[in-house]
Parts: structure tokens; C-alpha cells; sequence
């Protein structure tokens, strides 16, 4: 029962990051393809209907997280209290960037929301990055199973670590230029004209990014979390994901090249899914690894919710999940096609 | 100041400023469904369009409450980690559920609303109102759910370490206590919703601007205001007040200043609470009313806070007790307002009443006033405890979070909250000032 959580749990993120990372990746290319006042609004445009409904998959993943891993959510969102108020100030910042952009029609009001869209973009990408690397390398956690985390120390993974260093740093990085990608390949597949022949032109520079960083970080992450290694020893069949996702990544680039607009765009989602994947499947049975004792570990055994709330979940989770992929399909049909301005407000 | 005193602070600012949104448009999801309706049967596009202007609003609020709602959800985790570790098992529930079942769909939804009407056609259109409007009364309940378990737990144990488990998914779900306080928490935000809608048409009404729509702003205001805030008193105030009276005595007591126990007891109207010389100064009552009230016999006996140690009473009685009057008294002063402005409407004199007008249109904060009075009198009122009877409010906060780290993200929303606040007022006022009938479309 707990493996199911702890794969449905691992499916929402997934959900989200392939969800709201392409408004993510919009945001971060913002100012990179689009230059013009109507070129920022048809990028927003791209946008603007469905990003609200992609950051629900945080949310909800966040609620599911917390039914069915309390101890979890309680430990990770207690110790890593300063990264996760920051990102909720920038969640503010870029909500409120894209709602109220076009309220007013004025030369001060647009840039401003631009700006803020964009920086919360390119902070809130490099923070989800940095808080995966931090769950991946691992954190001081005590008997009780609470740690805490000041923002940085001495910048080395070592046996006090902070929430940022060079190693939470390039996951940082790798998880911005993976959501460039993914933003640049939307904004392509949603847009004509110039904005789509620069947004190519940001992906395929994001991809060369996205394939050295991956690279590097796939090697740090070997070196400094033994039980990834333990884990594709144990079950070798989970080769397959890291394959997916280095074939996803290139068949990205090359379909980019190819001007398959929706097809780079799905491949761009399988390889971020495939990554997460690998790494949850790198850290399985674990859901927040020790970086001392190793027990005390958070795992899916010691974290869980009592089986009786868990089965009765799965009741109302099923169907109610059923509901979202109706409301999925019906509101990204209803959005088909690319944006085009003069039928925007 | 110590770090409990910043963690709760730290809530109680941030669940303050956010039920100032979710109250107005769980209210107005209801009043533009009722405009959608209207529009639908007569096929008169005057309500179409009046419907269209109070969406620009709704869609205002609605981002507001979602960019202060999400850090309502993490600071169970981030300030509350002990609570929210041994009671994860059971609200995790309510929560996620929350999530799962309203979130996506209001969102979804509210985009096909506020974008698709020319797409849709009314039906569908009159649809998508009727589903944001179910999404946002979801959520609503699933969140008071989650309150009255804390207020009064039901359908759990307690397990090997401490843990609360879920034994029972429809104890949980149809807690005893949840029922009046759903409808009363909803009734109040249908108060909000209609005080603002008629302030807003008796503004347009004095000024001489889009006098049509603010007569229909007013006439539904004013119908469902009155609907409402007497349901507010009754039966869901009474209801309320009972679940307080048979499960938190000790809590009644400080609400109504009741420091001795008594048969008869006197309901007080106004005073101020001397905890010092334990007694109500300057007392204005109703002899007897208190009893009468709480078990309908004039002469039954009402517990005061002397009958229950001082460590089990709620730990600011003055707040309590100001807040619980604050409500009431606010509540008392809609229903006269409203009375008087609805039986003016059935004689057709209210939009010439002046005086009237000018009194609907001041009404427009006080509903704001009353519901977050109402919730601090809920809230403040469970202390000492956070999970009533069960665990103290001391005992669930973020032990590793110090004072230090708390107050500085404390600053951090006091400053980005006050810049919302800017934002949003100057944002709101320049759609009313648009108007339901914008220039360009006349």
C-alpha cells in the first residue's frame, strides 16, 4: 500500500513539473523570445488559461504528500522552513505577475509584471531544482526524524550541509535549462511568427545546456548518494528509465530541429519524467534519505499514513483523479491551437 | 518574543489576510450564479452583462485568495510540524481531498467561465458558473471539515507513537460539529458577498453612474443579504452556539464574560472583561437570556469560568470575549439595515432613499469585520488547545524552527502583503470605477 502512495505521490510531481514547467520554461524564455509588448503578451497568452490548473498538481501533490507520508511533510517542510517561504513569496510574485499584467494598459505597468514573471520563473526553476538535490544527496536528520537547514554553510555536500551547495547548485541549474527547453518547445508548438522562429532557435541552445548539465549531474549524483547505485544494482531492469530519458532528450533536440512542434514538446515532457523517475526509483524505499546515520532515514515504512486512511484514499483518489484527466482534456482542447492576439481580451 | 507566540502570530496573520478573498467569492460564485440564472430564463442580456462585471471581480479575488491560500496549506508543515506529523493520518485527508476534488476544478472552470462565453453559448456558460461555484463550496467544506476535527476530533485513535489514525472516513466527514459550521461559515460569506454587491450598486446609484445595474446590484444584494444574515442567526448561530455550549463550556464562558457560575444566567450585551478582579465592568445584560439561550429554560445553570481550571481556560478571554460581541453585534446591525432596506424595496422606495443608499454603501467593510471576528472567536476560542482535548497548542509547533527564522518570514508576508493590499485595492476600485457598462461597449 505504501509503494502505491509512494508511486502516486511520485506521478503528481511529475504531473507537475511537465505541467507547470512549461509555464515555468515560458516565464524563463520570456524576455529571450518575445521583445515587442504584443509578443510578451501572446507568450503570457500561452499561458495565461492553464497555469493556474497546473500549479494545483502542487498543491495537490503537496496534500497527497501529506496523507500519505505525514511524518515526511512534516520533517521536509519544518527543515527546509526558509527555501519553501521564499518559494511561496515567488509563487506570490508570479501569480499575481501573470493575473494582473493586463489590467492596466501603460508603458511602467507592463514591464514590471514582465519582469516579475520572469525573475519568479527563472528562482522558483533553479529552487525546485536545488530542493530535488537536497532530497537526493540527503539531510541531517535526527532520531526523531526533524532536521533543519540553514540556507547555505560551506558549500560542499559534507555532513553539515545547507540547502545550497555546489552540488544542490548544479541541480539548480540543470532544472533551469530543463525548463527553458520544455518552455522554449510551448512557446514554439503555441505561437507563429517571430516568437516561434527565436523560441526554437532558445530551445536549441537550452538543449545543449540541458545535455551537459544532465551529464555532470548524473555523475555527482552517483558519487554522492550510494543508494542510487544500490538501487540499479538491486533492480537492473531500472536502466530502462535513465535510457528513456537520454533518448526522450534526444529526440527532443532533433525534432526541434525538424520543426515537429508537438513532438518536441512530448519528448521534452518524457525526459523530464523520466528523470524524476530515475530519481525516485534511485531512492526507493527511502523518500528522504539521512546524510548521517542511515537509520534515520525517512522511508516509505516509517513515514506512512496507518493503512486504514491509506486504503480508504485510494477510494475517493482513483475516481477523483479520473475527474482531473476529464478536466485536463476538456480545458487543454478548448485551448488547441496557437495563440493568436486579437482574440485575447 | 518567543518562538510559539511568532508561529502563531505567523497564522494568524496569514489565515487573516487570506479569508478576506475566499469569503467574497465563495459568496459571489453563489450571486453570479444566481445573475447566470436570471439571465438564462428571462434572456435578458442586462443580467448577462452584470454577471460579466461582478466575474472581473471575482477573478480579483480569486487569484488573490490563491496566491495567500497556498501558504496556508505549507505552514501546517513549515511552522506546525509536530501537529501536522500526528495528525497528518486524519486531516491529510480533508486536505488532499481538497485538492483533488476542488482546486482542479475550480480552476479549470473559472478559466472556461471567464473566457469562454462566446464560445460556450449561455448554457454551457451558465454551467461553468454552476461548477466554480460547487468547486469553491467544496473547498469551503472540506476546510471547515478540517477545522472541526480540530475543534472537535472525531473518528480517530490514537496510535503506538503518539499518531492520530483514521478509524472512521464518515466520522471524520460527518462530524457532528462540521454541519452548523459549514452553513454558518458559508451564510457568512454569502453576507459578504451580498453586502458588497448592493454597497457597490448603491454607489452607482448615488454617484448617477450605470443606474440599471446598480438598482439589480441592489435589489439582489439586499434579497440575499437579508436571506442570509438572518440565517446567519438562525438557525446556524444557534447551532453554533450549542456545539460550543455542549462541547467547549469553558469556551462559551469566556465569550460571554460569564466568570461565575450561575442559574439564570444574565446574557451580556456590552462590558469589558477584568481579569484581574474577574468580573464583567460596566455590565450591560439581559437577566436570565444566557440560560435561556443556551438551554431554552430561563432558570437553567450556566457554567462560568470559575468552574474550570485556569489552565484549560482560552488563553486571551478579553480577545475572546471582544471578538465573539464584535460579531454578534455587527451581525444584529445587517439584519436591522437590511430589514429596513428590503421592506423599502418591496414598496419600490429604496433607490430614491438617499440616507438608505448612503448606509448600504458604508455597510461594505463591516461584513469583513464580522466573519474574521467570527473566526477568531472559533480559533482563539479552541486555545489552549489546537486539537481540542487532545493536544495543546504548545505542543504542535516547529520545534526546529527558531524565533529568529519565524519572525523573519513574518516580516517577509507583513511586506508582501501590504504591497498585495495596494495592488489590490487599486485593481478592484478601477473596475468598479470601469463599471459593468465599459466605454468602448456602449
Amino acid at each position: 500500500m505504501e509503494t502505491i502512495w509512494f508511486w502516486l505521490v511520485a506521478c503528481m510531481l511529475v504531473a507537475y513539473v511537465i505541467f507547470d514547467g512549461f509555464d515555468l520554461g515560458a516565464g524563463i524564455v520570456h524576455f529571450l523570445v518575445a521583445r515587442t509588448n504584443d509578443e510578451r503578451r501572446a507568450v503570457l497568452g500561452t499561458v495565461g488559461p492553464v497555469w493556474d490548473g497546473n500549479e494545483v498538481w502542487l498543491l495537490a501533490a503537496g496534500g497527497t504528500l501529506y496523507f500519505a507520508f505525514p511524518a515526511l511533510y512534516a520533517s521536509s517542510f519544518s527543515g527546509f522552513y526558509l527555501p519553501l517561504m521564499m518559494v511561496l513569496w515567488l509563487l506570490i510574485l508570479r501569480g499575481t505577475s501573470i493575473e494582473f499584467r493586463n489590467h492596466v494598459a501603460s508603458p511602467v505597468w507592463h514591464p514590471l509584471w514582465d519582469a516579475g514573471f520572469a525573475v519568479s520563473s527563472v528562482l522558483l526553476a533553479i529552487f525546485f531544482g536545488a530542493a530535488l538535490g537536497n532530497v537526493v544527496r540527503g539531510v541531517p536528520l535526527d532520531a526523531s526524524g526533524e532536521f533543519f537547514l540553514p540556507l547555505w554553510t560551506d558549500w560542499t555536500p559534507g555532513k553539515s550541509p545547507g540547502i545550497l551547495d555546489w552540488y544542490t547548485v548544479l541541480a539548480g541549474l540543470t532544472a533551469l535549462a530543463a525548463m527553458a527547453l520544455h518552455g522554449a518547445l510551448w512557446v514554439a508548438l503555441k505561437t507563429a511568427g517571430e516568437i516561434e522562429v527565436r523560441a526554437r532557435r532558445v530551445a536549441g541552445l537550452a538543449w545543449w545546456g540541458v545535455l551537459i548539465l544532465v551529464a555532470l549531474l548524473t555523475v555527482a549524483s552517483f558519487r554522492i548518494q550510494p543508494l542510487l547505485q544500490a538501487s540499479f544494482t538491486a533492480r537492473p531492469w531500472g536502466w530502462v528509465f535513465p535510457l528513456l530519458a537520454v533518448m526522450a532528450l534526444l529526440a527532443a533536440g532533433l525534432m526541434n530541429r525538424r520543426l515537429w512542434e508537438r513532438e518536441a514538446f512530448l519528448a521534452s515532457s518524457l525526459f523530464l519524467a523520466a528523470m524524476l523517475v530515475c530519481a525516485a526509483f534511485g531512492l526507493y524505499p527511502c523518500v528522504l534519505p539521512s546524510n548521517g546515520d542511515p537509520a534515520h532515514s525517512l522511508t516509505i515504512a516509517n513515514a506512512a499514513a496507518a493503512p486504514y486512511g491509506l486504503r480508504i484514499g485510494l477510494v475517493w483518489f482513483i475516481p477523483g483523479m479520473l475527474l482531473v484527466a476529464v478536466y485536463f482534456v476538456y480545458a487543454y482542447r478548448s485551448f488547441a491551437g496557437k495563440v493568436r492576439l486579437e482574440e485575447q481580451r | 518574543m518567543d518562538a510559539l507566540t511568532i508561529h502563531r502570530l505567523h497564522f494568524a496573520f496569514t489565515i487573516t489576510f487570506h479569508y478576506l478573498f475566499p469569503q467574497l467569492t465563495m459568496g459571489l460564485a453563489l450571486l453570479i450564479l444566481i445573475l447566470k440564472t436570471m439571465a438564462l430564463r428571462t434572456g435578458n442580456p442586462h443580467y448577462a452583462s452584470a454577471a460579466r462585471f461582478w466575474a472581473k471581480i471575482f477573478a480579483i479575488n480569486f487569484a488573490m485568495g490563491v496566491v495567500t491560500g497556498i501558504p496556508m496549506e505549507f505552514q501546517f508543515g513549515t511552522n506546525w510540524s509536530r501537529f501536522a506529523k500526528s495528525a497528518g493520518g486524519v486531516i491529510g485527508q480533508t486536505l488532499a481531498m481538497e485538492g483533488v476534488f476542488s482546486f482542479f476544478l475550480e480552476s479549470t472552470f473559472l478559466g472556461a467561465f471567464l473566457f469562454g462565453e462566446k464560445r460556450l453559448g449561455p448554457k454551457a456558460h451558465w454551467f461553468t458558473a454552476l461548477l466554480v461555484f460547487l468547486g469553491s463550496w467544496l473547498s469551503g467544506f472540506l476546510i471547515v471539515a478540517t477545522d472541526a476535527w480540530m475543534q472537535h476530533p472525531t473518528g480517530y485513535a490514537v496510535g503506538a507513537h503518539g499518531e492520530m489514525i483514521l478509524t472512521s472516513f464518515w466520522g471524520l466527514l460527518l462530524n457532528p460539529w462540521l454541519g452548523w459550521q459549514y452553513l454558518h461559515t458559508m451564510t457568512g460569506a454569502v453576507v459578504t458577498g451580498s453586502v458588497v454587491m448592493a454597497a457597490v450598486g448603491a454607489f452607482y446609484l448615488l454617484t448617477g453612474n450605470h443606474q440599471e445595474h446598480g438598482r439589480t446590484f441592489v435589489r439582489l444584494g439586499v434579497t440575499a443579504g437579508i436571506a442570509a444574515s438572518v440565517v446567519m442567526l438562525f438557525p446556524t448561530g444557534d447551532g453554533q452556539g450549542h456545539n460550543i455550549a455542549w462541547n467547549q463550556p469553558v469556551t462559551l464562558a469566556a465569550m460571554e464574560g460569564l466568570f461565575s457560575t450561575a442559574q439564570g444566567a444574565p446574557l451580556a450585551i456590552l462590558g469589558q472583561p477584568d481579569m484581574d478582579r474577574r468580573r464583567l465592568d460596566n455590565p450591560l445584560i439581559v437577566p436570565r437570556a444566557l440560560s435561556f439561550l443556551t438551554y431554552r429554560n430561563w432558570k437553567a445553570e450556566v457554567k462560568g469560568l470559575d468552574s474550570f481550571p485556569p489552565q484549560n481556560w482560552p488563553d486571551s478571554v478579553p480577545l475572546l470575549y471582544y471578538s465573539y460581541h464584535i460579531m454578534v453585534g455587527l451581525g444584529t446591525i445587517f439584519i436591522a439595515v437590511l430589514a429596513i432596506s428590503a421592506f423599502r424595496l418591496w414598496r419600490g422606495s429604496l433607490y430614491q432613499s438617499r440616507p438608505l443608499l448612503w448606509l448600504l454603501m458604508m455597510m461594505l467593510p463591516f461584513p469583513y469585520i464580522a466573519n474574521t471576528a467570527g473566526w477568531i472567536t472559533a480559533e482563539v476560542g479552541r486555545q489552549p488547545w489546537l486539537i481540542y482535548g487532545v493536544m495543546r497548542t504548545a505542543a504542535g509547533v516547529s520545534a526546529q524552527v527558531s524565533s529568529g527564522n519565524a519572525l523573519f518570514t513574518l516580516i517577509g508576508f507583513f511586506g508582501i502583503y501590504t504591497i498585495l493590499s495596494i495592488l489590490f485595492l487599486f485593481l478592484v476600485y478601477r473596475e468598479i470605477e470601469e463599471g459593468p457598462e465599459p466605454a468602448a461597449a456602449v
